[in-house]
């Protein structure tokens, strides 16, 4: 390779490069400058370096219109994962700015540090179409968030949560890493399209059906699908809020966009198997993996009294209907999947950061230290009514027009025996069953008068700033789908199916 | 004219929020302020109302093109009618929810949120934009019930959302099976009208949306959120769950459920109206036999409904004029009732329980409450002269063609009817029995009704005896409706 390929490719990865060097120097500031500055300065300081390094990243990508593909797809620039980064970086900035009011670490700048490794991990996740990349990225994405759970020293659930969560998570890595090598034994390459032509040419075969199954079973831990959502719950529950917040959101965007390019792009002649053969597709599977999570996310998540599980618990029946999002026709399943991924990131971060306010200034994340909210916090109570209501499914919030989508889509594949019809009639009834959970949390922070001593909370600029924010993207989103859609849809588009 | 309904309304639920807390006069004022200009707005509309081919299309801009989904408003005769009847109840509302003090500006909120959602419902030409107003409807009717409500509210609010929600569900089921199978990648309702689906699929797509709008007009056996629901909500929010709320239900039958899928309704006609009046029958006779005030009337609400539901499933025009006729004139019997039971009289004994009412002499201590309720009795007893009597009847007309026994049944559940009523209204106010010994009203004599109150009441008796006395007034309107192109299946279905 000549000097000049290596500065293409310098400038195609620019957009890591920065989001790496800002990593670099968050750690040399925090670590050089400012030791024995009061903690809350420290946060700022990192968190805004942070901002600016995403932002310089982001402001990258759309100057430079660099489109292309590197190596045979270890490196693929096109302008869907492109708005996928944006998102992203996007989500990364959200979870620094609601890191400052959280006290859970001596160590800022390694904590900024591995956030932003993370999110180079998950940037390289989405630009790769090559079996090789995906497993390493996976793996630094993986790796850090392990890290990122067990960053709270002081608790003891932090520790098990994080222990949990890279068990599970080494398991699941063990099972793609054999689903991977078992799809290079029989096409003899890793890159995604080829393979995808290979197995066209070797048709169904019992051993590809292996390999599937194993790649599913990877991915469906990394989205907390069932039965591969153990972790989720405990993970949820014993993070530092921030690093919950990341999992939930970031994490979950990345996880299912190179999920769903590696099916859809990968095994898209595979999606019925072949019932001569006796070898099942991924159609089949994911519709009861869907099916499952969505039922036991949702039946659980009743029970739950803390409100991180819940959240946790709705995570996996989302995840759910993420899934049913895979079974649409060609661009619609990456259009209704992404927008449903994009506007459930944003709505989990929003109610996670009202979360965090109510773990600091009440102390705890049950449904009671909810009680009287829209009194001590009314315009954080609004913003949970809309994030909440959103996840439910209620127009004209952007949760419900996700859904609409979602469902809107898998019914037109097929339209005239209605394949999926039992699929989106579960989900249907689920997310009824979920809005009987979200009104219980609505309940407390609405009906249920605070104690007589409670006081206002006192939510800091910063937090309240996001949160409002990301309420009215939340409403917006819902009235004026058209926005995130078309912006889906363009970068879609220029590529076929 | 008619749009600014819609957003008039949600202006106001955001102005009344934004109002201090410790300031309710000032909220009241914005709620006033709002109800008066809906009310306005939809008043200008109808006199404006020049429908083309039976419909006036208000407004039409491409919304979501990717999937085809339009903010197209229209109106027809049927719209205008509950568009005014909406006004009237939310007025009303206002003027009876004036003693509200603890948290005025967030009821009035949830008050105007669900207002607004109403309106849009019955101003929708597209599909989605219809569902987007309907479930808008649901979760301001959960709060107003589960902060401001009495007998057991958390679970009253909490059943009456998931029964909307499962409702609803049901309906967007449908909606989407609709949209895929008829490939026009459209949401216009008159488009999805024009298209004849497959017999075998609106054998099942046609109960799944009628039984999931039905829920919420309260059809047999699903009404048991309504008594519930009508009981343990405020005042204002009681008026409006029977005035409007429940007509949602039934205008969703009318406009969706029939309209796309007129051969599924054919092939279920008896079984509705079936269903139908076994409500009618139903919940008049455990309207006889209750104990709570508020029950009594929850429970005639159900037994009305079930003439509206009647008279949509007779397939014949008269039935299908009578039963929006109906809508409306229920709409505001039923507040009134309401406005009775829960302002007038429970506000201030704070009981319901009829034994406990019936020694209180309120004859003598709320005259006025007593004539309203006996003119409310005998408008909601189909009277001639209120409009309950002409709606009633021409719901009876078109199920006498369609299905003789039935409306027979229909009939006696009429006669129930009257007689609940009657004894009801001798109980609570004119009962033989002498007051206790020492009688309630000594020790905290009652306060006098107040001028929201009177006026409230005034208004709504005036809208049932004009439409009583000069039905044409709305039937002019309402009639002309079923000529539009959207009615175009059902009448050839009907044999129209």
């Amino acid at each position: 390779m000549n000097p000049a390929d290596y500065l293409q490719l310098l400038t195609a990865l620019a957009p890591e490069v920065i989001v790496v060097c800002t990593a670099l120097l968050v750690l040399a500031v925090d670590l050089l400058g400012l030791q024995g500055k009061p903690h809350s300065y420290r946060m700022s300081i990192a968190a805004g370096i942070t901002t600016l390094g995403c932002a310089a990243a982001v402001v990258w990508m759309f100057i430079n219109p660099t489109v292309g593909n590197w190596h045979g797809g270890m490196l693929v620039i096109d302008p869907l994962n492109k708005t996928v980064k944006a998102v992203l970086l996007l989500l990364t900035v959200l979870t620094a700015i609601l890191s400052v009011d959280c006290k859970f670490t001596r160590h800022v700048g390694e904590y900024f540090a591995l956030l932003l490794l993370a999110t180079v991990g998950m940037m390289l996740l989405v630009s790769t179409e090559e079996l090789l990349m995906i497993f390493a990225s996976l793996e630094l994405v993986s790796l850090t968030l392990y890290i990122l759970v067990a960053f709270n020293k002081d608790s003891r659930q932090s520790a098990e949560a994080a222990l949990k969560y890279f068990l599970f998570g080494g398991m699941s890595a063990a099972f793609l890493l054999f689903g991977f090598s078992l799809l290079y034994g029989l096409t003899g390459t890793t890159h995604v399209p080829k393979m995808a032509e290979k197995i066209f040419t070797i048709g169904a075969d019992p051993l590809l059906t292996v390999a599937l199954v194993m790649v599913v079973i990877g991915f469906g831990f990394k989205v907390a699908a069932v039965p591969f959502h153990l972790w989720a719950p405990d993970a949820y529950q014993g993070a530092p809020l921030p690093s919950a917040v990341f999992i939930a959101s970031g994490s979950k965007v990345a996880s299912f966009f190179v999920f769903a390019k590696v099916l859809l792009l990968g095994f898209s002649q595979l999606g019925w198997g072949d019932e001569e053969k006796a070898t099942g597709g991924w159609i089949p599977l994911l519709s009861i993996i869907a099916a499952v999570s969505m039922v036991l996310g949702n039946l659980a998540a009743i029970k739950q009294t803390s409100v991180r599980r819940l959240l946790a618990y709705s995570a996996i029946a989302h995840a759910g209907y993420m899934l049913i999002g895979f079974l649409a026709p060609g661009g619609d399943a990456f259009g209704s999947l992404l927008f449903y991924v994009t506007t459930y990131a944003l709505t989990t971060v929003g109610a996670f950061g009202v979360l965090g306010v109510v773990e600091s200034q009440v102390g705890g994340d049950q449904l009671k230290d909810f009680a009287g909210l829209a009194r001590r916090a009314p315009v954080l109570a609004w913003c949970l009514m809309v994030f909440l209501l959103s996840l439910a499914g209620i127009p004209p919030l952007a949760g419900f027009f996700g859904k609409f989508y979602l469902f809107a889509a898998a019914l037109t594949n097929g339209a005239h025996n209605l394949p999926f019809l039992w699929l989106v009639i579960l989900g249907i009834a689920m997310s009824c069953v979920s809005l009987y959970y979200y009104l219980q949390v609505l309940k407390q922070v609405f009906v249920v008068e605070a104690d007589e001593n409670a006081r206002p909370l006192v939510v800091s600029s910063l937090s309240r700033v996001v949160v409002v924010l990301l309420a009215v993207v939340t409403v917006l989103l819902g009235c004026m789908p058209g926005w995130l859609l078309d912006t889906i849809h363009t970068a879609i588009g220029e590529r076929s199916w | 004219m008619l749009a600014w309904t819609i957003y008039l309304s949600f202006a106001g639920a955001l102005a009344c929020l934004l109002t201090p807390r410790a300031n309710p006069r000032a909220t009241r004022a914005v709620a006033l302020g709002t109800a008066l200009a809906g009310l306005f707005c939809g008043l200008a509309g109808a006199i404006q109302f020049k429908p083309v081919n039976g419909l006036e299309v208000i407004t039409r801009v491409r919304w979501i093109p990717a999937l085809g989904i339009d903010f197209s408003l229209a109106a027809d005769g049927i719209s205008v009618t509950l568009v005014l009847l909406t006004g009237i109840a939310a007025l009303a509302g206002v003027l009876f929810s004036w003693n509200v003090e603890r948290r005025t500006n967030e009821f009035f909120a949830f008050f105007f949120a669900l207002i607004g959602g109403v309106y849009g419902v019955f101003l929708s030409l597209d599909l989605f934009l219809l569902f987007v107003f309907y479930e808008i409807a649901i979760v301001p009717k959960y709060f107003l019930i589960a902060i401001w409500g009495s007998t057991r509210r958390d679970y009253a609010a909490m059943k009456l959302a998931l029964y909307s929600f499962i409702g609803s569900g049901m309906v967007l089921i449908g909606m989407l099976a609709a949209y895929a199978v008829s490939g026009l990648a459209s949401f216009d309702l008159q488009a999805l009208a024009q298209h004849s689906f497959a017999p075998e699929f609106q054998r099942w797509a046609f109960p799944l949306v009628f039984v999931g709008f039905a829920i919420l007009a309260g059809m047999w056996p699903f009404h048991t959120w309504a008594p519930t629901g009508h009981s343990a909500a405020p005042t204002a929010a009681s008026m409006l769950l029977a005035g409007v709320v429940m007509k949602l239900g039934a205008y969703g039958c009318l406009r969706v459920a029939m309209t796309l899928f007129p051969e599924g309704l054919k092939m279920w006609q008896h079984e509705l109206a079936a269903l139908a009046v076994t409500g009618i029958v139903y919940g008049a006779l455990v309207a006889l036999v209750q104990k709570d005030f508020k029950f009594v009337i929850g429970y005639s609400s159900v037994s009305h409904m079930g003439f509206v539901l009647l008279g949509l499933v007779t397939l014949n025009e008269v039935g299908w004029s009578g039963a929006v006729l109906q809508m409306f004139s229920h709409g505001v019997i039923a507040g009134l009732l309401f406005a009775v039971v829960g302002r007038m009289v429970y506000d201030r004994t704070h009981t319901r329980d009829l034994d406990a009412l019936e020694g209180m002499g309120l004859t003598r201590a709320m005259p006025f409450a007593s004539v309203t309720f006996v003119i409310a009795g005998f408008a909601s007893m189909g009277m001639p002269g209120f409009s309950g009597f002409i709606a009633e009847l021409q719901v009876l007309i078109g199920a006498w063609q369609a299905f003789p026994k039935l409306a027979l049944l229909a009939g006696v559940g009429i006669v129930i009817g009257v007689v609940y009523t009657l004894k009801t209204t001798a109980t609570v106010f004119f009962s033989d029995k002498p007051a206790p010994a020492e009688p309630h009203d000594l020790d905290h004599p009652l306060e006098p009704i107040t001028v929201p109150e009177r006026l409230g009441a005034a208004l709504l008796i005036f809208c049932t005896v004009v439409v009583g006395l000069h039905p044409r007034l709305l039937l002019d309107i309402i009639v002309p409706s079923f000529k539009s192109p959207l009615f175009d299946g059902l009448r050839k279905v009907a044999g129209l």
